[in-house]
């Protein structure tokens, strides 16, 4: 990229599908700066059209591997896949070694083909702040198939289901405690539960397991729903890879015909508003924080006064309105519709 | 909010040593940046493509077999194909002194050898950024 592009022009080159104008709108999204904030509205505006994957699983199940591998099979399908790989970043120094690409070397080179690694620098729920800019961006950009890699552990981290269309969860043999990992609230966001390395003898029991506990959570379904199915995997051989596409897409077509497509929409698009709002208020806050917290931390320690009230203090500061004006306000919004 | 300084080990060439790569992703993890590690064996079209769609500020490509000299004249013809002018290129490894110099002609901005210590690079690194300035 050329030095000091201005965003509105990214926009215009990474509509026509220019990568390195698409790299550095992703860079300008997550840097968060006001300069980036018009463009990134047209982004949105444009956007809207591809299909994204989510694909999260505890550390080590083997998702950047067999997202490799679906990337692979989807580009068979004519598909121009690009791929966001979430990876925590360091709790100690803000940094972050950022592995998933190395297990996609083999989809170098292929020019229907990206590939994007985050760290996701404290926010919580497996997701960087600025990921669903990232999609929009690509989106915009001409891939029709996105793919969203984050390490899921369990409760915290099942955001991913928020903001895709369909939410592939993998586990995998020989972690230990495999269930224990799906019970954590994995198994609800799942369309698709994969098993992944199936070339190892301990997969079966797992793919048994899982399909078990599936069985028993279908007395609470609509039958009209999406059931998820369980598919076993292996990267290093192949198998099941090609049905988990076909799965995919299979789940895509459903969603579409019944509806329940347009609902995610509509479940993604509160969600969003909702986190970007948390952003907002967040930054808001900090901003008063600042200059405060060494003296306020100080008299909190004396024992001067409580967190409860410095806090609440300073929330109000930060908010130009006291909660109970929000409140009215939004109660008057409202009757207006 | 800044953004953590952005960079990209790419280890090119048939040597298959990347003990050091390692540290050194290691290390400048820990000064706080984000780290992208190619893996062994790319070629320099990879190389720049990572570069690319990754957007990072710094492409650090080591190289202990000797291909210097025709792997550097790669990256920059694919860089400049590509309208990129606001990547930091440096070099790691092993290599004569002449090398060197002819790198630094071509636009690699530092050379750090096999024992420069992880400190030196991060600071190196850290004001090649700062030179650079807003992008
Ligand atoms: N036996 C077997 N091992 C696999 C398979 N797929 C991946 N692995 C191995 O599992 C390990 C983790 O693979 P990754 O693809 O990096 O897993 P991941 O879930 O992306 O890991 P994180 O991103 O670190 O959470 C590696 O050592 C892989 O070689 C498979 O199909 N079979
Ligand atoms: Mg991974």
């Amino acid at each position: 990229m050329k030095r000091f592009v201005p965003s509105s022009e990214l926009v215009v080159r990474a509509s026509r599908g220019e990568i390195p104008a698409i790299s550095r709108l992703i860079t300008r999204a997550e840097m968060g700066l006001d300069e980036c904030r018009p463009a990134l509205a047209e982004i949105y505006r444009k956007a809207g059209k591809a299909h994204v994957i989510g694909i999260t699983g505890v550390p080590g199940s083997g998702k950047s591997t067999l997202v490799a591998n679906l990337a692979a099979q989807l580009r068979r399908r004519n598909k121009k896949v690009a791929i966001i790989a979430v990876d925590p970043s360091s709790p100690y120094s803000g940094g972050s070694i950022l592995g998933d690409r190395i297990r996609m070397t083999e989809l170098a080179s292929d020019p229907g083909v990206y590939i994007r690694s985050m760290a996701t620098r404290g926010a919580v729920g497996g997701m960087a702040r600025s990921t669903l800019d990232a999609v929009d961006i690509l989106d915009v950009g001409g891939f029709d198939t996105i793919i969203i890699e984050t390490v899921g552990v369990g409760q915290d981290e099942v955001e991913i289901a928020k903001a895709s269309h369909t939410t592939v969860v993998v586990s995998a043999p020989g972690l230990g405690d495999e269930i224990q990992a799906i019970k954590a609230g994995m198994l609800e966001i799942a369309d698709i539960h994969v098993v992944s390395k199936c070339d190892r003898s301990d997969s079966n029991k797992l793919v048994v397991d899982l399909k078990q506990m599936l069985t028993l959570g279908l007395a609470s379904k609509d039958p009209k729903d999406w059931l998820p199915t369980v598919i076993g995997v292996s990267s290093y051989n192949g198998t099941g890879i090609d049905e988990l596409a076909t799965e995919i897409e299979r789940h895509r077509a459903a969603s579409l015909a019944t509806g329940r497509a347009h609902q995610r929409e509509l479940a993604i698009a509160s969600f969003r508003l909702e986190k970007t709002a948390e952003t907002l208020l967040i930054e808001r806050f900090l901003k008063t924080l600042e200059p405060l917290r060494p003296a306020l931390a100080s008299t909190l320690c004396k024992r001067e006064r409580d967190p409860y009230s410095a806090a609440n203090e300073l929330v109000s500061n930060a908010l130009p309105q006291s909660i109970d004006q929000t409140e009215q306000a939004a109660r008057a919004w409202t009757r207006r519709r | 909010m800044t953004q953590p300084i952005r960079v990209l080990l790419a280890k090119v060439g048939l040597d298959g040593h990347d003990r050091g790569v390692r540290v050194v992703a290691r290390a400048l993890r820990d000064a706080g940046m984000d780290v992208i590690y190619s893996g062994l064996h790319r070629t320099p079209e990879e190389v720049v493509d990572a570069a690319v769609q990754e957007d990072v500020d710094i492409l650090g490509v080591s190289l202990l077999s000797g291909v210097q000299m025709t792997v550097f004249p790669k990256i920059f013809k694919l860089l400049d194909q590509k309208g990129v002018d606001d990547l930091i290129v440096v070099a790691g490894g092993v290599m004569p002194d002449e090398d060197v110099v002819e790198l630094k002609k071509m636009g690699v901005r530092e050379v750090l050898l096999q024992d420069v210590p992880p400190k030196t690079i991060v600071e190196t690194l850290t004001r090649l950024v700062d030179e650079r300035g807003a992008r």
